[in-house]
């Protein structure tokens, strides 16, 4: 059982988790680009540190937790930055992308 | 209460009882396979893959719907923790179970979302938006099923007042459920970027 600590006002936790699930989709209406990244990735980030902070008592927990997830996370970002730099360029020669011209479902058929 | 019995409850080198040390062990190599997911994602639509507008056709009330049923179930497995952990084990094993109707009601709209798309006639093969959408959805739906079977396990445990500390591990797997959900939500149903 966790170690002892308060409990934090689930409930309101929650009534603001839905708050922000409302402007979440309320701002991709607006159909303004950068309204749409900040409201629908900027608060699902929002969204997920309540969850994790207040939910999974992760505010509470000892610093091994943190490194461990941000290790995690940081691993995910080597991952994307690696291989976008490959994907990314579909310059030069010998490429032929079967992304672009929606062929790659085709030649796994 | 028996909160001292099982070893997964005071065996701990780090400080953190072994039991939970585990849970998130393995919702570590979870982050790992739904956000190599989500990259993959990102790397296709960034590239300007086709297929991507298709993000229109799903339905944003379903999606935000789930996203309402998720947040809510995450409130009750919260609250049946701390029941558990105040010795109201009536109260907790209310709020696992009311948990678990959450989770079905999620499958419930995921199969009508799945069931209308395929009946529209479409599939995994269609483009690489829905191989994406069918792969990281049915993937996740797994993941509630898996939950909603254990915390049925351990909600009869609880009943018996046996292993309560089952109810905080379970609940922070049920969390990440919700959390996947929380990304795959903008990028699959309002974020046509």
């Amino acid at each position: 059982m966790s170690e002892a600590h308060a409990h934090p006002n689930y409930i309101k936790i929650w009534f603001w988790l839905l708050i922000l699930l409302a402007i979440s989709v309320a701002g991709p209406m607006l159909e303004i680009p950068w309204v749409t990244v900040v409201t629908a990735f900027g608060i699902a980030a929002v969204k997920t540190f309540m969850v994790a902070a207040k939910f999974m008592h992760l505010q509470f927990e000892k610093k091994i937790i943190w490194y461990l997830l941000i290790i995690c996370v940081t691993f995910l970002g080597v991952f994307y930055f690696g291989v976008a730099a490959d994907i990314m360029n579909s310059s030069g020669q010998q490429w032929k992308d079967c992304i672009a011209d929606n062929t790659c479902i085709e030649q796994r058929l | 209460m028996s909160l001292q019995g099982p070893i997964a409850t005071h065996r701990m080198r780090t400080g953190i009882p072994t039991g939970r040390l585990a849970v998130w062990w393995g919702l570590a190599s979870e982050i790992f396979i739904f956000g190599g997911l989500i990259m993959c994602f990102l790397l296709f639509k960034f590239n300007n893959a086709p297929g991507f507008e298709d993000a229109d056709m799903t339905s944003t009330a379903a999606g935000a719907f789930n996203t309402f049923v998720l947040l809510t179930s995450s409130l009750s497995i919260v609250l049946a923790h701390a029941a558990a952990e105040k010795g109201d084990i009536q109260a907790s094993f209310r709020y696992i179970w009311f948990t678990i109707g959450g989770g079905l009601v999620f499958l419930l709209v995921k199969t009508y979302e799945y069931s209308s798309k395929i009946y529209g006639g479409i599939t995994l093969t269609e483009n690489v938006f829905w191989s994406f959408y069918f792969t990281a959805t049915g993937l996740h739906a797994l993941h509630v099923i898996g939950g909603m079977v254990i915390m049925g396990m351990i909600s009869f445990d609880v009943r018996k007042n046996h292993n309560l500390q089952r109810v905080e591990l379970i609940g922070l797997y049920w969390h990440f459920v919700d959390i996947v959900w929380i990304f795959l939500f903008p990028i699959l149903y309002i974020a046509n970027f």
